[in-house]
């Protein structure tokens, strides 16, 4: 601490700035799902209202599905706690296509901005590294945020990433929130006819 | 003792190709079975509802995925299947019956007693198979109604026909 945090929706555009057509990202209940969404809607992005501690799963079922897509979890501290035994599961099946970028600020922003685990020293890196990801990024200003970004177009193993934000509270920026029409929305982007 | 083999050749049959599983006395055949195929992505979870989540991930990647558990995995299930509901995701889930027949561990008895209505709660459509030559059917069926009308379907599996044997090693 002490330092000058991200601000979130900053972050957000700065690590899909150098987005290719090949990343379909899956967001976490809820302000990672307000962040992606404030870049405008993506056929390729799945918003998760909901399923809290689903995000890396659902991720992880992707990305054995499509091993020559990018994968892509962009979800925030409170969301991975809760699906905390995902990072264990994704730990010993290490698709090479899957990301998951926590957006750690310590607190629960959706609800009221109580502190988190994470504020209180559980470091969701040292979990993850546990559980057998090797490559790890903590980020915590812009250059490591562009090195991050670039490092979503080509990476090639199993990759987390944990981007300090600043606990601020932009305006929500909703998306669908019809999930039937978001599921069909996606699977049509990734080529699946129904 | 082979219907575990009826169950995966309609796995089989049905391209199923990632099988999610807490690891379980009653599924141990059909879990080796999976480990033991190429085509087919064995996921060991460590709750069972990383699975409904894995395989809502694996539907929109195109692929199929089957959930493995034992009844008190049901519960561990039950906020994430509104991802099912909401979004209309195929489910199919087996799930291996404790807590009602020749059960000797009580503790499996609350969760076993209600994993019917809880499931059917939570908009599942549920099935049953008692006997051996009940569930290769009861499976073929709920793949069809699962990845055919995305539906979320359960199987149970009834503790008979796990047997009695099974728990004393």
């Amino acid at each position: 601490m002490g330092k000058v945090m991200l601000a979130r929706r900053a972050a957000i555009a700065a690590l899909l700035a150098m987005r290719r057509d090949d990343l379909f990202v899956v967001t976490g209940l809820g302000s990672t799902t307000w962040d992606v969404a404030s870049l405008g809607e993506s056929e390729r992005d799945f918003y998760l209202w909901g399923a809290m501690g689903g995000a890396a799963m659902i991720g992880l079922g992707l990305a054995l599905a499509q091993p020559r897509r990018r994968i892509l979890v962009v979800t925030g501290d409170g969301e991975m706690l809760m699906g905390l035994g995902s990072l264990a599961t994704i730990g010993i099946q290490r698709p090479k296509n899957l990301a998951i970028v926590v957006f750690d600020n310590g607190v629960y922003g959706e609800t009221g901005m109580q502190p988190s685990h994470t504020q209180a020293g559980v470091d969701l890196l040292a979990v993850a590294a546990a559980c057998g990801i090797g490559a790890r990024l903590d980020v915590s200003d812009a250059q490591e945020l562009h090195a991050l970004a670039e490092r979503l177009a080509h990476f090639g193993e199993t990759l987390f990433a944990r981007v300090h934000i600043a606990a601020d509270d932009p305006p929500r920026v909703l998306p669908t929130r019809d999930g039937v029409a978001l599921k069909r929305r996606f699977r049509r982007a990734i080529g699946i006819a129904s | 003792m082979d219907w575990p083999d009826g169950i995966f050749a309609q796995f089989k049959r049905a391209d199923i190709r990632q099988v999610g599983y807490v690891p379980d006395a009653g599924h141990s055949r059909l879990i080796d079975l999976c480990r033991a195929d190429a085509n087919v992505r064995d996921v060991l979870l460590t709750t069972e509802e990383e699975g409904v989540a894995l395989g809502a991930g694996a539907w929109l990647g195109g692929e199929r995925a089957a959930l493995l558990m034992q009844s008190s995995g049901v519960g561990n299930c039950i906020n994430m299947l509104s991802l099912i509901r909401t979004c209309r995701f195929p489910l199919l889930m087996l799930v291996t019956m404790r807590g009602e027949w020749e059960e000797f561990n009580p503790w499996q008895v609350p969760m076993g007693s209600i994993v019917e209505p809880a499931l059917k709660l939570c908009d599942m459509q549920v099935t049953r198979a008692n006997t051996p030559d009940e569930v290769e059917s009861a499976v073929a069926a709920g793949i069809e109604q699962a990845f055919g009308h995305e539906a979320a379907v359960a199987v149970l599996l009834s503790q008979q026909l796990i047997g009695r044997k099974q728990w004393a090693k």
